[in-house]
């Protein structure tokens, strides 16, 4: 009987602390592994495909400036955010994020849709001031992104890392991502081989100097994807079941 | 209450000075960093067209100050003395093993901060330190549990108290939450750059179930140790009830842990998972009150105390806005209110009610209580002071939470109107302009609540000199109702 009183607890440190172990793991084991064994959760469309070099490099500028403190990527299926943003967001369209942006608040407006809605000018005059094409915007100016040039050369080091992590990245993309980066950023540039690893790319630079090519090129890059790669024309509502 | 065998003296008091000089410090800090990025949002220039100064750097250095810096130091501080002190003993391990947290977590502190303005961050909200830095904590934090729970395992009482119980589960669940949500790989040894080893939907979910837990554990169940020892202590009465004090334990670290889901309610998240954690996070509204029960009732024949001891008066405002807290989470968990609730200013609102009037409130009132008895005075140099800044503080909460309220049911409401003809009513920005007046009244809560703190900091420096200010002891009720002997 002794074991079964409160005091027992009270009066043994590592049992209570083994008790307490237990009791606060079980809602985590229970809500989180199935997560990973449902094969469900993430949705059967086609589309989605890791970030090219360049979209990943602004994926990171994005990550470093705190935009998803602002910004969610999250679109919930109301009526009203299917009509100001766009399709409500799939699990599958965030499967290659590490980490995820789907943020918490909305200072700004939702960014899971931005791609393709803005022209890459629109980017570069509202990145340097964001009150010149917005007048009523609270954002922070990002004018000093122009001015940083984008480390090119360590490109491949993360792409493999993400690889490490479970994108499949295959070795053709690691040696070419410094290639595709500058490709994708020249208007010039040949983009056969950067489409045909990242279908869907947007190419034909991002409004900067493609010689000097700078964290706004990598960030507007990524902004001008984002929400574009599921084509939703040609999705069954049965892919979307979870 | 106050009878101790051993004398003060051998008890580690230094660490514990340490720990409160450390928090008021970081707490003024957060303060006015919160303050200077609320005006930010209702005066862009602010952001100073500089780099290391937009919102979206100084934001997590607010948040961190807040949570690990302000409250952490009062953690650590509160539980290194309320640990010596409920076991009869001193500190396992030694000086050298408490200081070498004390610097430690400090030393964590700065390289967070610095890397912030630098735009080092994991992006996961409430966990934004690099690898480099979570790897350093980590080691700290095994410091810090083995220094807590070895001196209990040495206590010269036969009970673990139960504030002890709340700090122990605060560490360990700490540490498991730390530990599995940090889980990235560097880009390089050399570099400060990672990333997470989960993607997309189950990365939400980890980071949610660390973020809300951090809520949970770090400024939850911290704090009720607190709350379990400082109130007791302040009103010179036992815990309310211990039955009481042992079921709403178990509960409330058993459902918290289930709730992160409400985090991610309408989003790419499967609803199995979000029904779950709203269901959880209703039913906690149960053990969330019965702490704020036991804390209150403890007061019982001690009301008056709240007329003569400013300290005392923030701790029991705290629990009530503990109990505030705790109905509107869930209410909040709920999904057709997360519905309208959810990325508005109501959020922001709701956490702050949390923080400033649960989390700083029960700080205040606890370090009101030690600083006299640490500095070994006859009582604070001004209980008026203290009494002006428990005003000013409170009056600072209410314009933040109502005008946070208030932006975001409007913006909620704003967001999903329609006009006659079927289309949106407003669009984004015009919606944004309506957040100015909001904005500004939040910012001015939080220049007063910063003032109460300054004028906090100003009464603890002439306390701890060992001044005394004259002043008329205030009238207590019994001295005017009762007759005269």
């Amino acid at each position: 009987m002794r074991f079964l009183s409160h005091k027992f607890l009270e009066q043994n440190a590592v049992l209570l602390l083994i008790m307490i172990l237990v009791t606060v793991s079980i809602g985590g084991i229970v809500e989180i592994v199935p997560l990973f064994t449902i094969e469900t959760t993430i949705e059967r469309v086609q589309g989605v495909r890791p970030y090219s070099p360049l979209e990943l490099a602004g994926r990171d500028v994005y990550v470093r400036e705190g935009c998803y403190l602002c910004h969610s990527q999250q679109i919930r299926p109301f009526r009203d955010e299917v009509e100001r943003y766009g399709h409500y967001s799939l699990a599958a369209e965030s499967m290659y994020d590490h980490p995820f942006q789907w943020g918490s608040e909305r200072t700004g407006p939702d960014l899971a849709r931005i791609g393709g809605k803005y022209s890459n000018d629109w980017h570069v005059a509202h990145l340097a001031n964001p009150r010149d094409v917005v007048p009523e915007s609270v954002m922070p100016p990002y004018a000093f992104l122009a001015e940083r040039p984008l480390d090119l050369d360590r490109l491949a080091d993360h792409l493999r890392t993400n690889r490490i992590v479970g994108v499949p990245y295959i070795d053709e993309m690691i040696a070419n991502a410094k290639a595709d980066a500058v490709a994708q950023a020249d208007p010039a540039a040949d983009t056969a081989a950067l489409l045909k690893r990242y279908p869907g790319a947007a190419t034909g630079g991002f409004g900067g100097d493609p010689s000097r090519i700078t964290e706004r090129d990598a960030l507007i890059a990524y902004l001008q994807m984002l929400g574009t790669l599921v084509k939703f024309r040609d999705v069954s509502p049965d892919a979307l079941r979870q | 209450m106050t009878a101790s065998s051993l004398s003060s003296e051998r008890y580690n008091e230094d660490i514990v000075r340490a720990f409160v000089i450390a928090s008021v410090f970081w707490g003024l800090a957060a303060f006015a960093v919160g303050v200077f990025i609320a005006f930010q949002l209702g005066f862009p220039a602010l952001n100073l067209g500089l780099e290391w100064t937009t919102f979206g750097r100084l934001r997590p250095l607010h948040t961190s100050a807040a949570i690990f810096a302000f409250g952490g130091n009062a953690l650590l501080g509160t539980s290194f003395h309320v640990v010596q002190r409920t076991c009869r003993t001193p500190l396992f391990g030694g000086r050298a093993a408490a200081w070498f947290v004390f610097w430690g977590f400090q030393l964590f502190i700065v390289m967070a901060a610095l890397g912030y303005l630098e735009g080092v961050t994991k992006s996961r909200e409430y966990a934004e330190p690099e690898w480099f830095n979570d790897l350093w904590l980590t080691l700290i934090w095994v410091m810090y549990l083995a220094i807590f729970l070895g001196t209990i395992l040495k206590r010269q009482e036969p009970h673990i108290y139960v504030a002890n119980w709340f700090y122990l589960s605060f560490i360990i669940t700490i540490a498991v939450l730390h530990v599995v949500n940090n889980l990235t790989i560097p880009v390089s040894v050399f570099g400060s750059k990672s990333y997470s080893v989960f993607s997309g939907v189950q990365d939400a979910l980890i980071q949610w179930w660390y973020g809300h837990n951090a809520v949970g554990f770090f400024l939850t169940a911290g704090f009720l140790g607190i709350m379990y020892y400082f109130i007791p202590k302040q009103a010179d009465r036992p815990i309310y009830s211990y039955r009481l004090s042992v079921v709403h334990f178990w509960s409330l670290i058993f459902l918290y842990i289930w709730a992160g889901p409400h985090h991610l309610h309408y989003t790419a998240l499967p609803d199995w998972a979000q029904t779950l954690g709203m269901v959880f996070s209703v039913m906690l509204w149960m053990p969330s009150w019965g702490g704020m029960i036991n804390g209150l009732m403890t007061l019982s024949g001690a009301w008056y105390k709240l007329r003569t001891d400013p300290g005392l008066r923030f701790s029991v405002t705290a629990v009530a806005f503990y109990g505030m807290s705790t109905f509107e989470g869930p209410m909040m968990s709920i999904k057709s209110v997360n519905g309208l609730s959810h990325y508005t200013n109501w959020t922001i609102g709701h956490v702050h009610s949390g923080a400033l009037g649960w989390v700083a409130f029960i700080v205040f009132g606890a370090l009101y209580y030690l600083v006299p008895v640490l500095w070994k005075r006859q009582r604070l140099y001004s209980p008026r002071l203290a009494a002006y800044h428990y005003w000013i503080a409170t009056l600072g909460i209410v314009l933040y939470i109502v005008s946070m309220w208030v932006a975001g049911i409007m913006q909620g409401l704003m967001w999903r109107a329609y006009d006659e003809m079927g289309f949106l009513q407003y669009s984004f920005a015009e919606v944004v302009v309506r957040m100015h007046p909001f904005y500004l009244m939040r910012a001015l809560g939080g220049v007063l609540f910063l003032l109460g703190a300054l004028i906090m900091a100003y009464n603890f420096w002439r306390t701890a000199r060992g001044e005394l200010r004259h002043e008329a002891e205030p009238v207590s009720r019994a001295a005017v109702t009762s007759p005269a002997e």
